[in-house]
């Protein structure tokens, strides 16, 4: 029962996996990349982590190795993610002609026109 | 350089070689459970199919952000291959190499967007 639990928990995370690649794949632009292949390692990863961890039998060695790896992965890879979007929005990466709205770039040209009130605050 | 170009060329062919020889011996070298083996073979394929996608992204994309994305992905998607191996061969220090992917692959993409934004390290 757990072995077909920790099954089904693996394939649901394999076919995360591999649409996050096809969207990585066939999408058109970074930000809707990073859209597609982030799901895949929450849903996906987690999902396979989750089932070896079931499949292991409980809190093994490799079981208790899998959970810390769950919380990990969960920990991390927001971050990396968001911290590569902004990365790639500050460096000029120019967005899908078809997209409808860029909330960064007006928020960034909001801090810019109130850093140099801000700055002159503070020179004096 | 066309020597080295040539020195690589055949390191791989020899690989390729070696590899197709050793096939049918690679129970002796990579154990499997029985009970698990066919199904962990076939995880294992289809994420190697994904990873083989992700490295086409990281070769084609136009952007450096693109494949700093790929390689990220690549990075999660090794640390799955390596609990479904784990999982195969009853080994549990494969998800040893797995987290400590995780950990170097998480450092590098932070790395790589701090260099991406053009700015210094130190904020």
């Amino acid at each position: 029962m757990t072995d077909t639990i920790g099954m089904v928990l693996i394939a649901i995370g394999l076919s995360f996996d591999v649409l996050g690649c096809v969207g990585l794949v066939r999408l058109p632009d970074v930000y809707n990349r990073l859209q597609a292949s982030t799901k895949c390692v929450t849903l996906g990863t987690c999902s396979i982590l989750l089932g070896v961890f079931l499949m292991s039998g409980g809190f093994t060695s490799m079981g208790f190795k899998a959970l810390l790896a769950i919380v990990f992965l969960v920990l991390t890879s927001p971050v990396a993610a968001h911290a590569v979007s902004r990365g790639a929005h500050r460096s000029g990466v120019k967005l899908w002609e078809g997209s409808v709205v860029d909330m960064y770039a007006a928020d960034r040209a909001r801090e810019e026109s109130q850093d140099p009130a801000k700055a002159g605050r503070n020179e004096p | 350089m066309k020597t080295l170009r040539w020195l690589i060329g055949s390191v791989l062919l020899l690989g390729i070689v070696a590899l197709i020889i050793l096939m049918p011996f690679r129970s002796v070298f990579m154990p499997l459970y029985v009970e698990h083996a066919a199904f962990a073979g076939r995880v294992i394929h289809i994420l190697i199919l994904a990873s083989l996608l992700a490295v086409y992204r990281v070769l084609k994309g136009p952007t450096a952000a693109d494949r700093i994305v790929a390689i990220d992905i690549f990075g999660i998607l090794i640390v799955g291959l390596c609990a479904v191996l784990g999982i195969a061969t009853g080994l549990s220090w494969y998800i040893d190499i797995g987290i400590a992917w995780g950990l170097q692959s998480f450092i590098g993409s932070l790395a790589l967007a701090k260099y991406l934004e053009g700015r210094s390290f130190h904020d």
